[in-house]
């Protein structure tokens, strides 16, 4: 079912592939420990937890510490789930270390980190409006909404406006996805996974890497003419 | 601690490429390669470098020239496997990082001072 890697964004740069260059983010992905079984008799649900990342002992919580020292290992400082089915929950052990071997092979995957912090961002930024006019009598009001809705026009109750109107407000530092990434190359010596483009947040950012969940259609169509 | 990983990942990509020592406001003349169909064979432009810029992997030349009258300039990916190969022509002397003056010169203002004496003015 899941598979998914922790790592950090490094930063990007570029390679050339087959001379044509390349836009890649560099992540070190693991290598990952994991530190508990999820399993249904217990919890309710099969799932493994894999921590993440150096922590200094201070920097962590004791019951935290306690969790990976039953686990075999280090501090970590993050840690995450993958939901497995109870047969794939046979093939992990606590204490097991995932890294970006396991990675290979795979075409395409996806990136899940948070994004960059925008503050409070008006319509233009964060919902791409057009705003108002720069001339022709526009006064004080060129990235403004405009109206945000009649009497009449699909309203809400109580005399309000529905609910996820689209305003100004708080953007960004959000989870998101970039789904089906080109995997470029794979350097198991120095845990680090090139992948094509851009993958959400900053610098040492931590990300989550797994293995495409749906292909867009072109990329679907690569993958069966590679079988 | 990651930019450092990054340089270094930077620096082994670019490694393998060994060109001639050349800097703004030399002549060079840069072989690269064109692939049609399944054919490749190599073209030479040959230009006076008046720009260099980016570094590692991303590094950038603008190398311009003059044919029947008209400034012609390319731009090339310094570490692109398709440029084949750089061949010193002439050493000239700039006095600046960037010649993009060179663009609105005309006749013997143009030309631009060679980097050994009693050679003066070179051509752009």
């Amino acid at each position: 079912m899941g598979f998914s890697l922790l790592g950090k964004k490094i930063g990007m740069t570029r390679v050339y592939v087959d001379a044509v260059s390349t836009p890649v983010t560099v992540i070190e992905a693991g290598p990952c420990v994991v530190t508990q079984l999820r399993t249904a008799e217990k919890d309710g649900y099969t799932a493994v937890q894999i921590g993440f990342g150096e922590v200094a002992p201070k920097n962590s919580t004791i019951p935290l510490i306690a969790h990976d020292f039953k686990a075999g290992t280090s501090p970590k400082r993050h840690h995450r789930e993958f939901r497995v089915t109870a047969d794939e929950l046979k093939n992990y052990t606590v204490g097991q270390t995932l890294t970006v071997k396991d990675l290979e092979g795979k075409l395409f995957v996806d990136v899940i980190g948070t994004s960059k912090g925008k503050g409070f961002a008006g319509v233009m930024k964060r919902h791409h409006f057009k705003g108002m006019f720069a001339s022709h009598g526009t006064e004080r009001k060129h990235r403004s909404p405009g109206s945000i809705g009649g009497l009449c026009s699909n309203r809400g109750f109580g005399g309000g406006l529905k609910k996820g109107k689209r305003m100004a407000g708080h953007m960004g530092a959000e989870r998101v996805t970039t789904r089906s990434l080109d995997v470029v190359k794979i350097d198991a010596d120095r845990n680090l996974v090139l992948i094509k483009g851009t993958v959400p947040g900053g610098k040492n950012g931590m990300v989550e890497i797994r293995p495409s969940v749906r292909l867009y259609k072109g990329k679907a169509k690569k993958v069966a003419a590679a079988k | 601690m990651s930019q450092q990983l990054l340089e270094s990942l930077n620096a082994e990509l670019v490694a393998g490429k060994k060109f001639v020592n050349f800097g703004v406001g030399d002549t060079i003349s840069v072989s690269f390669r064109i692939v049609e169909g399944d054919k490749e064979r190599q073209q030479v432009f040959q230009g006076v470098v008046i720009s260099r810029k980016g570094r590692g992997i991303g590094e950038m030349v603008t190398v311009r020239k003059i044919v029947e009258e008209i400034g012609v300039e390319r731009i090339f990916p310094l570490n692109s496997p398709m440029v084949a190969e750089i061949e010193m022509v002439r050493r000239g002397d700039a006095r600046r990082a960037k010649l993009y003056f060179l663009r609105e010169r005309t006749g013997k203002s143009r030309r631009l001072r060679d980097k050994r004496r009693g050679l003066k003015h070179v051509q752009a």
